[in-house]
């Protein structure tokens, strides 16, 4: 006789039983248009180190460099989560960081995501002293203080620059029209990422002045839709949408790709390899990214990250991290120690640019459909994703 | 009398109460797949059936198919299609590449090689998937590997990189000792009495493959075929590193929707595909016969 | 069936063939490894071999290799056990439901690791449970019972009943026939599923990125390194040397595995 096993009805069961989990766990992302943890405390003083310090970060932004020291004078072990793009970020900080992760070093474009989400929470920046010699559009910069509050410290930025083969170029492109031109078709390559839409923006801010753009992140629908028919019209033309900058460095140096957009860090490699390029800002400005060490809502161990935005902001860090990255510092007194560490690594990265540089920079932030005048018609990010999976695939 | 050996005792219960014995052994296995596994999976996929307000960001609990009328749109559409295409050109090749080698392995080769040639097989495995797809980078690009050895040959440059092309060869390579080892397991199985006994009755060699060693060798090549097949529906890293621009695969949207776009339902909903288009091969598999011992 | 001479030169040859498939890019990175500058151009600028003290004298490696092996042992045994288990049960029993527990068997394979990666965070979270190696353990195992399962049950379709019938009519009880018939027919799928398994756990990153806490594993640690691309050379370096390490393992293991061959005379 065959006994009919019924592993279905368990199956069943423990179905409807998730069910009724799904429905009460609520739900997981954003809350609306305030940050939940706007009035979350602050210490007044830094009080004595955990032993353990958990960050997530990008590769290269916790070097033994600057790691040992930090560990021998504050007795805070480092732990780092590497995370590859700004999403894995913000996914890894849901919950709070889900009270594994102390800090958080994102980019403009998680920020907003990250404050807004709850994930974060504001820090006390008279507890940094270093802070007090950064760049000033740096200190309180819209992608990571909201109402006053500081959501975290910047740390380090840089642009997303034009790239090109001086050996096809003779003199640098002075304009981003040559990434939309024929004329290099299956040798362009730009990065793949749907904040690039904001690069097309900036870019026929200049070239379609009727389009009346003013802010490449807050674009309106008939805005959004002229950047988008720029970007489709530029597939045909690219070899490859990179994302990773060791892919763009593959593509330059084996001769595949003559021009695209790149970060200052590729450009560098590529030159200390002997590779013939360069970089340049051409006239209609350039998109950047800048980095905040944010604080998570629950993070375990907030005295060692406090000590350690202390740590990372001071001149000497910020140079080290400069010239490993290829970045720039937000502490305008890095400049020596960078010209101490590489001759001309100041320059190079124009630490020691006048503001007026850093004014053509139009720094990375999370689309949102409120748009500064108070109306809600700009594109939200959503679309803009959306978007690029359209342009790309 | 003798004792009854060890075990007897326990052996009696489980043969008298069958389904005891597949208690026992499925439900070590269930109890963990459904209570960590399933209960967060289902969780995470019933989320398909929520959408996300752009404007505010949050997470609407309220039932809709805004998501399913998304996906059935000609972008999303082209994306599945390919990567079915390409998941199906890699088992293809990886099936053709293997049975000889698979053959040679159980039936020729002494017993010496055969052990060779199951550690060489084996061993790429270990040298990390993402350095052995870096290395494909620098053999397939411009100038590069393949290029350089075509024009040493006469053969002209070739630049394949970054091209649907290129994505197929290295998903046929990463994925070939995971159809070679059920395959080789299939076919060592095959008694060499069937196989004589093919040839004793007049079959020539093409015709015994087809007739008895084919069908016998099935089971092993379907076995490979669910693993190149599901693995490269859901892979984005090989896309990322050695496709094109028009290699974006289900796993790079997926990968795009739940962080960038913090649009946990709608990958949950591309995440649906990869599991329906299984459902439908494990049908289609087993409605051939495939997984039954002729 | 019995080869003719060209059908076995045919089939060298192909052999050969394959194997230089599957090792030229494994050659590539014993090349880039002494890889003076770290962007891998062809040919190589030129050789050094410093990235070997770098890799030796790298800590996070270090630890990064170990916590891949230990995650890796517990996983390939966890998936044997419950693996081989349900290859049993669905091969033996015929129940109600029989084709959905196979497909939900195969289910960690056909979804993309970012989903099961999502998925498992957002269940660790809910329960409580610190991510750690026993979350990486739990993540990798998803799909490691999966690769032990199919080797089992493709074996198993292909031995026929009537072991088990003759094993019962010489005396044998169940649990006794389990153990002399069942298991060394079982032995190469098993260690073969096994072997897989572990390399499948050793080398898995999109969920580990989900399951891991504020540690790496060897992969999570490469995918790192590539990214920047600084360290490309270190980690042809660190391949290498795992490479190494695994020949005398995995020739161990193929010679257990030749003891399948015994069986297959014995038929």
């Amino acid at each position: 006789m065959r006994y009919r096993f019924q592993p279905l009805t368990a199956l069943f069961a423990i179905l409807a039983l998730s069910v009724t989990v799904a429905v009460s766990a609520g739900s997981s992302a954003a809350a609306g248009l305030s940050a939940p943890e706007a009035n979350a405390s602050v210490p007044k003083t830094v009080g004595k180190g955990e032993g353990k310090l958990n960050l997530i970060a990008w590769e290269g932004y916790a070097q033994p460099e600057w790691v040992k020291p930090f560990t021998a004078s504050t007795g805070c072990q480092v732990n780092v989560k590497y995370a590859g793009t700004s999403s894995e970020m913000v996914s890894l900080m849901a919950n709070g960081g889900g009270h594994q992760y102390d800090l958080v070093s994102a980019s403009g474009d998680a920020d907003l995501r990250l404050i807004y989400g709850g994930d974060v929470r504001p820090i006390n920046i008279g507890l940094i002293p270093s802070w007090k010699q950064f760049r000033p559009f740096l200190q309180s910069p819209s992608f990571n203080t909201i109402g006053g509050k500081h959501y975290g410290v910047s740390y380090e930025f840089g642009p997303n620059v034009l790239l090109y083969s001086t050996k096809t170029f003779k003199a640098a492109p002075p304009s981003w029209s040559v990434i939309y031109s024929k004329q290099y078709a299956g040798k362009i390559t730009i990065p793949d990422n749907p904040i690039q839409i904001a690069d097309a923006a900036l870019y026929l801010e200049s070239a379609k002045p009727s389009l009346k753009i003013t802010d490449p992140y807050e674009l309106t629908q008939p805005q959004f839709n002229a950047a988008v028919a720029l970007l489709k019209s530029e597939h045909p033309l690219i070899k490859k949408y990179w994302d990773l900058a060791s892919q763009e460095i593959s593509l330059f140096q084996s001769g595949t790709t003559v021009v695209g957009a790149a970060w200052p860090y590729q450009t560098n490699t590529l030159k200390a390899n002997k590779v013939a390029v360069s970089d340049t800002i051409p006239k209609e400005g350039a998109t950047g990214w800048a980095d905040t060490w944010m604080l998570a809502t629950n993070a375990p161990h907030p005295n060692c990250a406090y000590k350690w935005m202390q740590w990372v902001t001071t001149p000497k860090v910020q140079a080290e991290e400069a010239d490993y990255f290829g970045e720039t510092p937000a502490n305008t007194q890095a400049c020596g120690y960078m010209d101490k560490i590489a001759k001309g690594s100041c320059a190079a990265y124009h630490a020691n640019a006048p503001q007026a540089y850093f004014k053509t920079i139009k720094f990375w932030k999370t689309p949102l459909a409120q748009c500064g005048n108070g109306k809600s018609d700009c594109v939200p990010f959503q679309d803009w994703v959306n978007a690029w999976t359209q342009i790309t695939s | 009398m003798r004792p009854a050996p060890a075990g007897a005792g326990l052996s009696r219960l489980l043969w008298r109460h069958p389904w005891l014995r597949g208690l026992a052994t499925l439900s070590p296995p269930l109890a963990w797949f459904l209570v960590i596994y399933l209960a967060s999976l289902v969780v995470m996929l019933l989320t398909a059936f929520w959408t996300v307000n752009p404007f505010t960001n949050l997470m609407q609990h309220s039932f809709s198919t805004a998501n399913f009328s998304q996906l059935f749109t000609g972008t999303y559409l082209t994306i599945i299609l390919r990567t079915v295409v390409i998941a199906a050109a890699v088992t293809v090749t990886d099936t053709i590449v293997a049975l000889p080698f698979a053959y040679f392995m159980a039936r020729v080769a002494k017993a010496r090689t055969q052990r060779i040639l199951f550690t060489a097989i084996m061993l790429p495995l270990w040298a990390s998937y993402l350095a052995r797809v870096y290395a494909w980078i620098v053999i397939l690009q411009k100038g590069g590997v393949l290029s350089w050895s075509f024009q040493k040959l006469g053969l002209g440059a070739v630049n394949i990189g970054y091209t649907n092309t290129a994505m197929w060869i290295v998903f046929s390579y990463i994925w070939l000792p995971f159809m070679v080892v059920p395959v080789y397991s299939a076919i060592e199985r095959i008694p060499s009495s069937l196989l004589e006994a093919s040839g004793d009755l007049g079959a020539r060699n093409w015709r015994t493959v087809r007739s008895v060693l084919l069908p016998l060798a099935l089971p092993g090549i379907v076995a490979g075929s669910i693993f190149t097949f599901s693995l490269t529906l859901g892979d984005f890293i090989t896309p990322l590193l050695v496709g094109g621009t028009n290699s974006q695969l289900i796993g790079n949207v997926i990968y795009s929707n739940i962080g960038t776009a913090d649009n946990l339902p709608f990958a949950a909903t591309l995440a649906l595909v990869p599991i329906v288009i299984m459902t439908l091969y494990l049908t289609g598999a087993r409605a051939l016969g495939a997984f039954e011992a002729l | 069936m019995i080869e003719g001479r060209l059908t076995r030169v045919l089939l060298r040859v192909w052999v050969v063939l394959v194997l230089l498939f599957l090792f030229v890019p494994v050659a590539l990175i014993v090349l880039y490894a002494f890889n003076k500058s770290n962007v891998q151009g062809w040919p190589p600028s030129g050789l050094s071999t410093k990235w070997i003290g770098v890799a030796w004298h790298d800590s996070q490696v270090r630890s990064a290799l170990l916590l891949s092996l230990k995650a890796g042992l517990l996983a390939t045994a966890v998936a044997l056990l419950l693996g081989s288990a349900a290859a049993f049960g669905v091969h033996r029993f015929h129940f109600f439901g029989r084709e959905a527990v196979s497909l939900l068997l195969v289910l960690p394979l056909a979804l993309p690791g970012i989903i099961t990666g999502i998925a498992l965070n957002s269940a660790f979270e809910w329960v409580g449970i610190n991510l750690s190696l026993l979350t990486i353990v739990i993540g990798h195992a998803t799909f490691c019972i999966v690769v032990v399962y199919n080797n089992v049950i493709a074996r198993l379709r292909r031995v026929s009943d009537s072991m088990y019938e003759a094993a019962a009519d010489l005396g044998a009880h169940g649990l006794l026939t389990f153990r002399t018939i069942t298991v060394p027919m079982l032995s190469t799928a098993l260690l073969s599923g096994a072997l897989l398994a572990f390399a499948l756990s050793f080398d898995e990153v999109i969920v580990t990125t989900f399951t891991a806490g504020a540690q790496n594993t060897l992969p999570l640690w490469i995918f790192g390194a590539i990214r920047l691309g600084q360290q490309l050379p270190e980690v042809n370096v660190v391949v290498v040397f795992v490479l190494l390490l695994t020949v005398i393992p995995v020739a161990v293991a193929a010679r257990l595995a030749g003891s399948g061959g015994v069986a297959r005379a014995l038929t």
